[in-house]
């Protein structure tokens, strides 16, 4: 087949029907363009919403469950035959620390492990912040400032002041913004807490943190592990969570199941069961994203059959006489074919631009979230990726579409049109 | 004189709107450098005929031979190839194709046949133009020229790869007096000093009386195969 040929009468059937072909781009550049922004925006926000998720989010989280006997207490050292005689109505766990056993010796020996980002030690503890006689609920998490700020980046969340004042003093801590405001407390203010326990301390606050969380931001604070310590009066040993960061995230079921082999009497989970619901929305959100664009993408591959084919009853005088000087079918076909994927392209590519364009304007445009999110505008994803899935599909849609036209065209009997 | 194209036993039936014979098993022969004409009323078979002889039609029984090669029966890539190099076809209605020159309608089965350069194929597309006495209007758009301007272009692309064999399917029938006059002029020229074939279906009496053997059809059937001038004009 002579595609030269072929390609020069196509693009000359193109060139002088303007206006249809522009039509028939347009169907192919809309869908395309579409396809595009609307794909930048959701993952855009799907990755908005997993960073921020993910941030705070250890890959596996190490700690000590509070565990409930199931052995009959009485009956622990009493061999038992046949029915269970012992009956203890209620039983109720022991008091048992909920410290992690040489919790700073296991992070060190994970933290050498292959594909270990880092670990990061936590103290976590239920405390009331005393605002006057209210007493709001909380946590104070006890952290290792470098290894937190490193691994979940809790230093770029800070509104006032700095982590780093953490290390500056002692008894100072930081707060969340909504706990702040509730507690009516600015930078350099004092507030007291007290523990389940009964200690109390009074703290002062040298910083403001949001994680855009609200849950997050009104009910925790951060202090050094020693000052969480102190006011739960525990050794400088007492750690109750081990946070470990991955390299590649997607490692961590597998790291999760070889410590699970290795240490005992923790629990230990990865971020995919603490965040199944996270996962579960995004993938719908993917889904629905593809199925809207492809249905795009088809309306506009019906637009292109429409035209393709009302361009080939038109041409059937053009195509007898093509046929007959000697065109084959097949050169026909490709001619046909070639217009097809000329539009194809040119609105595909006209779409790209397009879909690039308005993405680009989404993600300047000043997004009103709430003062709790940290995001100033609309969250988009640029990734080149979607815009070659874009070409490819399509592409394939005006393939698709010019195919049967085309071996209509090619299968037109040229007697038939000549004798009229 | 070489026998150019055989027809044995052309026999073919139209099943729309009923079964009907249209030819009845025709038996004939053309020469090389012939100027052969077909006449009959209409509904006689004579372009039914016309467009088996082409090899467009290939639902027909009897054997088609040209240039010795036997037709009947072969694939349409195969017709599609021979027609390109050996046949020429002019119709009653003009049929350009409108999107493009005047030149570039007469190059197109020239770049298809592959066998020049596109250069040589310009240059030989002018020479047919010039032949018909078109070349000035080589670069004018196929649309804009009159009908029998555009004949005479058919008639360029029709001879654009020295066909053996040129047929012509009423070729006048669209045009006033004298732009048949140039027709059949040209017709007579090609047959006389290029030694191409000319088979033609005409209703023109004096197109037919011109040409060098008549063939009249009636009912699907030979009525007679004469020398030209031995049936009277109409």
């Amino acid at each position: 087949m002579n595609w030269k040929l072929a390609f020069n009468i196509a693009a000359t059937h193109l060139l002088t029907k303007k206006k249809q072909s522009i039509v028939a781009m347009l169907g192919v550049t809309f869908g395309i363009s579409m396809f595009i922004i609307m794909i930048s925006f959701m993952t855009g926000v799907n990755q908005f919403t997993e960073d921020m998720a993910m941030d705070n989010t250890p890959h596996i989280h190490i700690y000590k469950p509070l565990e409930i006997e199931d052995k009959k207490i009485i009956a622990l050292n009493r061999e038992q035959k046949g029915t269970n005689w012992y009956v203890v109505q209620h039983q109720r766990p022991k008091n048992e620390l909920s410290k992690i056993k040489n919790g700073l010796a296991l992070m060190e020996s994970i933290e050498a492990m292959p594909g270990v980002r880092g670990v990061a030690p936590q103290l976590s503890t239920q405390v009331f912040y005393n605002n006057g006689p209210v007493k709001i609920p909380g946590n104070v998490y006890g952290i290792d400032v470098k290894r937190q700020a490193e691994l979940f980046d809790l230093d770029k969340k800070m509104d006032m002041g700095s982590l780093d004042e953490l290390l500056k003093a002692s008894d100072v801590i930081v707060m969340g913004k909504g706990l702040a405001e509730k507690m009516n407390v600015t930078l350099g203010d004092r507030v007291s807490v007290t523990t389940p326990e009964g200690g109390n301390l009074n703290l002062k606050v040298v910083g403001i943190f949001s994680f855009g969380i609200a849950a997050m931001d009104q009910t925790q604070s951060y202090a050094t592990l020693a000052t969480v310590q102190k006011i739960l009066q525990k050794d400088p040993s007492y750690i109750t969570d081990l946070n470990v960061k991955m390299n590649d995230v997607t490692k961590a079921a597998d790291l999760r199941a070889d410590l699970e082999n290795r240490i005992s009497g923790v629990k230990i989970e990865d971020w995919e069961e603490a965040n199944q619901s996270l996962l579960a929305g995004e993938q719908i959100r993917n889904i629905m994203t593809f199925v809207v664009c492809l249905t795009l993408l088809v309306v506009a591959g019906f637009g292109i059959y429409n035209i393709m084919n009302m361009n080939i009853i038109n041409k059937m005088k053009d195509i007898a006489i093509l046929k007959a000087t000697g065109f084959q079918g097949s050169d026909v076909t490709g001619i046909f074919m070639l217009q097809s994927v000329m539009i194809g392209i040119a609105g595909g590519l006209l779409g790209l631009g397009i879909g690039f364009f308005f993405s680009y304007l989404l993600s300047i445009t000043p997004f009103p979230a709430g003062e709790f999110f940290r995001i100033d505008t609309f969250p988009v994803n640029f990734n080149p990726a979607h815009y070659l899935i874009g070409l490819f599909f399509g592409f394939l849609t005006t393939l698709f579409a010019g195919w049967f036209p085309s071996r209509k065209a090619a299968k037109i009997d040229p007697v038939a049109i000549i004798r009229g | 004189m070489s026998v150019v194209l055989k027809a044995e036993n052309i026999r073919k039936k139209f099943y729309q709107p009923s079964e009907f014979e249209v030819l009845k098993g025709l038996n004939f022969e053309v020469n090389t450098g012939e100027f052969f004409s077909i006449v009959g009323k209409s509904g006689c078979g004579k372009s039914t005929l016309l467009y088996i002889l082409s090899t467009m039609d290939t639902d027909y029984e009897g054997t088609l031979t040209i240039k010795g090669d036997k037709l009947t029966g072969q694939k349409q890539n195969a017709l599609s190839a021979f027609r390109n190099e050996h046949l020429g076809f002019v119709f009653q209605f003009h049929f350009l194709l409108p999107e493009f020159s005047a030149l570039k309608n007469v190059m197109l089965p020239a770049l298809k046949l592959g066998k020049y350069s596109e250069e040589e194929i310009e240059h030989r597309a002018i020479e047919k133009l010039k032949l018909v006495g078109m070349d000035e209007y080589a670069l004018k758009g196929a649309s804009r020229l009159s009908g029998g301007q555009q004949q005479r272009v058919a008639i360029a692309r029709a001879l654009i790869n020295d066909p053996a064999i040129i047929m012509g399917d009423e070729p006048t029938g669209n045009l006033d007096k004298a732009n048949s006059m140039n027709v059949f002029e040209i017709f007579k020229r090609l047959a006389a000093e290029n030694h191409q074939t000319i088979i033609a279906v005409t209703h023109d009496p004096d197109f037919a009386a011109g040409s060098d053997r008549i063939m009249e059809m009636e009912d699907g059937r030979i009525l007679s195969i004469s020398k030209a001038g031995a049936i009277p004009a109409h």
